[in-house]
C-alpha cells in the first residue's frame, strides 16, 4: 500500500506526541564478528538525561554511520564508545557496552588504555602546535617508544596509511599548524592510526572541509576499513551513503510534559536497507528530507 | 554659519545642513580630556627619568664609570653601587627560583586538576597573599622569621661548609637571618600571585579541542599538560616569570627590613647584604649632596631595569597571545 | 526487537586494566607536586596572618585606634596609632580622588577613542610598563618634584600614590569597558547620541560595577605602600588634619619605623598597626569581590 508522503510525516508527528515513546528499536542483525556490544545505553549529564535505549552490535572492519538531526545523541554515543564522556563532569552512563566481549565501563577499567584501543578524529582538525613529525610521533612516544629508527618507521607507515606521506615526506619538521583543513585532518587521522588502535571513531569529519578534501577522507575511510573498524557521526546523508556499510537512525524525543528533549536509537540496519526501505516511519521522514 | 551649541545634544540646529553637525563644545572637550589621561602617563614616565637623571647628574660626573665599582664607602665619597646591583639581582634569582615552580604547579592545578566549582579556596589564597602589604612581610621577617631561620641557617652552613657548590652557596662565616636568603625568599611569596594569575591566564586559553586530541591517544593528564598545554602556553609564562622578576627587583620595604643592611657581594646567601631600593629607603633621609645624588642614580638605575624587562615580558607576552590566536 | 550477537568463545581476551605503572606514578607524582605547590604557599601565609592577629589583637583597642603616638620606648599599653590610621586615610582618599577619575578618563581614551591608532596602542603599553615601576621610584619622583619645593605634606604622599594607582586603574578599567558589548554603543549611537554621550550614558554605567571592583583593588594596594612616602611626608607623632600642608604620618610608614626599634613597646605597636592595615586591605578586597559580584548580576 503506496502511504502518501503526507501520510508518513503525519505518522511521524504523531508518533511524536505520543509519551512515553520508548520503543525498542528496529535493529537487523549482521553477521561478522562483533566489535561493540551495546545494550540498554543511556548518557546522562547530571539531572539530564541525553540519549536512551541504545542497544546495536557494530560488527568489524564495517563502516557504520550514526546519522539523525542535531541532539538527537549520535556524537554522545560515538563519545561513548572511548569514554571521553568521562571527561565532562557530571556525565554518567548507564547500561552495558563491551568492547570484544570485555566491559568498557568496568571498576578496574582504564579510560586510558580503552582510547589506546580506541581512537577518535574530531571535527574540527586538532594538529598540535608542534612538528608533523612529532604530531604522529606523540602517541607512540606516552606508549613508551624511544627508539628513533622505530619511531621514524611508526611515522612514515602512519603517514603513509593516512594518504598524506607524499606530500609531507620533505616536510616533516615543518610545524602541524602550517597545513591545510584537508592535509590536517589527514594529519589527525596518522596521530590516531599511529598507536595502532583497533577502532577508529569519526565525529563528523569533513564537515569542516571543502568538498574535495571531504572526498579524499572518504577516500581514506574506504582504505582503512580492511584494517580498522571505524564508526562515524555524520549529519550529511550523502556521505552515510557513500561510505557506510551500516547506518543507525537518531532521533530527538520532545517530552512536552518537562520540556526536556532526549535522544533515542530508533533504527539500525544495513545502509541500503535504511536509506530504500526504512521500518521506522521517523527514519522514512528523516532520509527523504522531510523532517530535521 | 553658526550651531546651536547645546553643549549635551547631538542633535543638530535646524539651521545647520540637516544631515551635518559640528561635533558640539562638550563632546570636544570631553574627547580632549580623555587623550590628556592617556598622554599623562606618557608625560609622568618622561618626567621620572628626566628629574631623577637630574639629581642623580652630580653623582654621574663625580665618579664616572666608578658607580660600577663596588667600593661603597661613604665616609670617604666612594660610591661605586655595584653590590646594591649585585644583591638585587641575587635576590631576585632566588625569588623567582622558588616562586616560578609553585605558582605553575598552582597555576596547572587550578585549570586542569580542580574542577571550576571547588577551585574558589584555592584562588582565595592566592588572592590573601596579594593582600598582604609589603611592610607586613617585612615587620614580620625581621622580627619573628629573621631570628628563627638564624638556627636553621647555621646547622646548614655548618653542615655544608667545605662541600662544592653547597658550600659556595650556603656556607661561610657571616650568617645572619637577615640575609640574601630571606629577601629572596619572603620576595618569592610577594611575587606567587601575580606569576599565578598571569600563567593561570595563558594556560586556560589552551583550546579544548586540542587537549581532547591528546587524551583521546590515551595520554594522562600529565602527559597531555607536557604535550599539548605546555607547548601552547610557554611563551606567555615565561612573559609572567619575567614580570615576577621585575616585581621582585622593586620590591623595596620588605627587602629593606630583612637584607641585612650590608653592602658586600658574597656567594655565601645566608650572609647579609643589600639591595638597591632597600639602600635607598634606608639611607635617603640622612643622605646630602653626592651621597644623595647616588641614591637618586640608584633610582635612575632601577627605572631603567624595570622598564626594560617589563617592556620585554609585555612583549612576549602580546606575542605568545597573537601566536596561539592567529595559529 | 533488538538482536545482540556474543562473539563465539566468550570474551576475547581483551586486557582494559591500568597502563603501565610508570606512566601511571608519574601522573600521580605530578599531581602530588602541584597540591604541593599549593600547600607551600599556605604555609607562609598562615604564619604571617596568624602572628599579625595574635601580636596585634593583643595590642588593639580603642585607645589604641585613637590616641597620639607615644614615644618608642614607652610600654605597649600606652598610646596608639591614631595619626597613622588618620594619615592614612586621609592621604589614601585623596590619592583615590585623584587617580580614579584620571584613570578612568584614559581607560576611556583608549578603548573609545584611541581605536586600533598607534598613539593608543602606545598608551596601553606603557600603562601596563608603569605598572611595573617600582613604588619607591614614584617616592623619589614626587621628592624632587614636590617636596624640593613645597616641603612635605599629605598632598605629596597623595601625588606619590597616585602615580602609582593611575595605570592601575587604567589597565583593569579598560578592561571592563572592553567587555561591555558593542551592540550597547550601536543602540545608542542609533538614537542620534554622540561619542562622549554614549560613553558616558550607557558604556560607562555598564562597566561601573567592574571599574569600581577595580578601583578598590588599587586602592588597597596604595593604603599598605610605605616606598612612595618615605621621603614625601615626613613623620609625625600627632594627627595633622590639614592634609595639604605638613608632614604627617601613615600606618605603613609607622610599621617601618617601628619594625627597626628595639623596645618591646614600639614593636607591639608596630603589630597593632600592621594588624589595623591588613583588616583595611582585607575589607577592600572583600568589598571588591561584592562589588563584581552584584553587578555581574546586571551585566550581560
Amino acid at each position: 500500500m503506496e502511504e502518501s508522503q503526507q501520510d508518513v510525516v503525519t505518522k511521524a508527528e504523531r508518533m511524536a506526541g505520543t509519551e512515553p515513546l520508548i520503543r525498542q528499536p528496529a535493529v537487523a542483525a549482521g553477521t561478522g564478528n562483533v566489535i561493540f556490544d551495546v545494550r540498554d545505553m543511556a548518557v546522562y549529564y547530571g539531572a539530564f538525561k541525553a540519549v536512551t535505549d541504545v542497544t546495536m552490535p557494530i560488527y568489524e572492519n564495517e563502516i557504520t554511520a550514526f546519522i539523525g538531526s542535531s541532539g538527537s545523541g549520535k556524537s554522545t554515543v560515538l563519545r561513548a564508545f572511548n569514554r571521553m564522556n568521562d571527561l565532562i563532569p557530571g556525565a554518567r552512563v548507564e547500561g552495558e557496552m563491551y568492547y570484544r566481549g570485555a566491559t568498557l565501563y568496568g571498576k578496574d577499567v582504564s579510560p586510558i588504555a580503552v582510547r589506546r584501543r580506541i581512537g577518535m578524529v574530531f571535527q574540527k582538525p586538532n594538529p598540535f602546535p608542534k612538528s608533523i613529525y612529532d604530531n604522529v610521533a606523540y602517541g607512540p612516544r606516552i606508549n613508551g617508544e624511544r627508539n628513533k629508527k622505530k619511531l621514524d618507521e611508526i611515522v612514515e607507515r602512519s603517514l603513509r596509511a593516512a594518504a598524506l606521506w607524499d606530500e609531507v615526506k620533505n616536510r616533516l619538521k615543518m610545524s602541524g599548524l602550517a597545513l591545510s583543513g584537508g592535509q590536517a585532518q589527514r594529519l589527525c587521522i596518522a596521530r590516531t592510526i599511529a598507536v595502532e588502535p583497533d577502532v577508529v571513531l569519526m565525529d563528523e569529519p569533513a564537515s569542516a572541509l571543502d568538498p574535495i578534501s571531504t572526498g579524499a577522507i572518504e577516500d581514506l575511510m574506504r582504505e582503512l576499513k580492511s584494517r580498522y573498524t571505524i564508526v562515524i557521526v555524520t549529519h550529511n546523508m550523502q556521505q552515510a551513503t557513500r561510505v557506510s556499510d551500516r547506518t543507525a537512525f537518531f532521533y530527538v524525543l520532545t517530552d512536552s510534559k518537562s520540556d526536556t528533549r532526549t535522544g533515542v536509537l530508533v533504527e539500525y540496519g544495513p545502509t541500503k536497507q535504511i536509506f530504500e526501505d526504512p521500518r521506522d516511519p521517523r527514519t522514512q521522514a528523516y532520509v527523504t528530507g522531510r523532517m530535521g | 554659519m553658526s550651531v546651536e551649541t547645546r553643549a549635551d545634544s547631538a542633535i543638530p540646529a535646524e539651521s545647520a545642513h540637516p544631515l551635518k553637525h559640528s561635533r558640539p563644545l562638550g563632546d570636544r572637550l570631553f574627547a580632549a580630556l580623555a587623550l590628556a589621561a592617556g598622554l599623562l602617563v606618557l608625560v609622568i614616565l618622561v618626567l621620572i627619568a628626566v628629574s631623577t637623571s637630574q639629581q642623580a647628574s652630580s653623582w654621574f660626573s663625580a665618579e664616572g664609570l666608578k658607580i660600577f665599582s663596588d667600593n661603597w664607602n661613604p665616609g670617604a665619597n666612594d660610591y661605586g653601587v655595584l653590590a646594591f646591583i649585585y644583591g638585587t639581582a641575587i635576590t631576585a634569582v632566588i625569588a623567582v627560583v622558588i616562586a616560578v615552580p609553585v605558582s605553575i604547579g598552582i597555576a596547572l592545578l587550578l585549570t586542569e586538576v580542580v574542577p571550576r566549582r571547588r577551585s574558589a579556596p584555592i584562588v582565595y589564597v592566592v588572592d590573601l597573599l596579594a593582600v598582604v602589604p609589603s611592610v607586613v612581610w617585612g615587620l614580620w621577617g625581621i622580627l619573628v622569621f629573621a631570628p628563627w631561620v638564624q638556627h636553621i641557617y647555621n646547622s646548614i652552613a655548618s653542615g655544608v661548609n667545605g662541600i662544592w657548590v653547597l658550600g659556595f652557596l650556603f656556607g661561610g662565616q657571616n650568617i645572619s637571618g637577615a640575609s640574601f636568603f630571606t629577601a629572596g625568599l619572603i620576595l618569592a611569596f610577594m611575587i606567587t600571585p601575580i606569576v599565578t594569575s598571569l600563567s593561570r591566564e595563558v594556560i586556560a586559553t589552551t583550546p579544548s579541542i586540542d587537549k581532547q586530541g591528546a587524551y583521546a591517544l590515551g595520554a594522562t593528564r600529565w602527559e597531555m599538560i607536557r604535550g599539548v598545554v605546555w607547548p601552547h602556553s610557554q611563551g606567555g609564562v615565561v612573559g609572567a616569570i619575567l614580570l615576577g622578576v621585575g616585581r621582585a627587583m622593586g620590591e623595596t620595604i620588605a627587602a629593606a627590613l630583612v637584607i641585612g643592611s650590608s653592602p658586600t657581594i658574597t656567594s655565601h646567601l645566608f650572609a647579609p647584604g643589600y639591595d638597591m631600593p632597600a639602600g635607598i629607603a634606608n639611607l635617603f633621609g640622612e643622605s646630602s649632596g653626592i651621597f644623595r645624588a647616588s641614591l637618586m642614580g640608584m633610582g635612575v638605575l632601577l627605572f631603567v631595569i624595570t622598564i626594560v624587562i617589563n617592556v620585554l615580558a609585555r612583549g612576549v607576552v602580546e606575542r605568545s597571545a597573537r601566536r596561539s590566536r592567529g595559529a | 526487537m533488538a538482536v545482540t550477537a556474543q562473539a563465539p568463545g566468550g570474551p576475547q581476551n581483551i586486557d582494559l586494566r591500568e597502563p603501565p605503572s610508570w606512566r601511571r606514578t608519574k601522573n600521580r607524582l605530578m599531581t602530588v607536586l602541584m597540591v604541593l605547590a599549593f600547600v607551600i604557599t599556605i604555609v607562609p601565609l598562615g604564619f604571617v596572618l596568624v602572628t599579625v592577629i595574635a601580636k596585634g589583637a593583643s595590642v588593639i583597642s580603642w585607645q589604641f585606634l585613637t590616641s597620639g603616638i607615644p614615644p618608642n620606648v614607652l610600654p605597649a599599653n600606652v598610646g596608639g596609632m591614631g595619626p597613622a590610621i588618620v594619615g592614612t586615610l586621609e592621604i589614601t582618599a585623596l590619592a583615590t580622588v585623584i587617580s580614579v577619575p584620571l584613570g578612568v578618563l584614559g581607560a576611556i581614551y583608549i578603548n573609545e577613542y584611541g581605536g586600533k591608532g598607534i598613539l593608543a596602542r602606545i598608551v596601553r603599553f606603557m600603562s601596563d610598563v608603569m605598572t611595573g615601576v617600582p613604588s619607591i621610584i614614584m617616592g623619589l619622583f614626587i621628592f624632587t618634584l614636590w617636596t624640593l619645593h613645597f616641603q612635605y605634606s599629605g598632598l605629596g604622599g597623595a601625588l606619590a600614590l597616585a602615580c602609582l594607582m593611575l595605570p592601575i586603574i587604567i589597565r583593569s578599567s579598560e578592561e571592563m569597558l572592553k567587555l561591555v558589548p558593542d551592540a550597547l554603543r550601536q543602540g545608542s549611537y542609533a538614537l542620534g547620541a554622540s561619542k562622549a554621550r554614549v560613553t558616558v550614558t550607557v558604556v560607562l554605567p555598564a562597566a561601573i560595577g567592574g571599574i569600581v571592583s577595580g578601583a578598590l583593588l588599587a586602592v588597597a594596594r596604595a593604603a599598605g605602600e610605605t616606598a612612595p612616602l618615605l621621603f614625601v611626608i615626613g613623620i609625625v607623632t600627632s594627627v595633622n588634619k590639614n592634609v595639604f600642608s605638613g608632614p604627617t604620618t601613615s600606618l605603613p610608614s609607622q610599621i617601618f619605623q617601628n619594625a627597626t626599634q628595639p623596645y618591646t613597646g614600639a614593636q607591639a605597636r608596630g603589630w597593632g598597626a600592621a594588624l589595623t592595615l591588613v583588616v583595611i586591605a582585607f575589607i577592600f578586597m572583600i568589598t571588591a569581590r561584592l562589588v563584581t559580584a552584584r553587578f555581574a548580576k546586571y551585566s550581560s
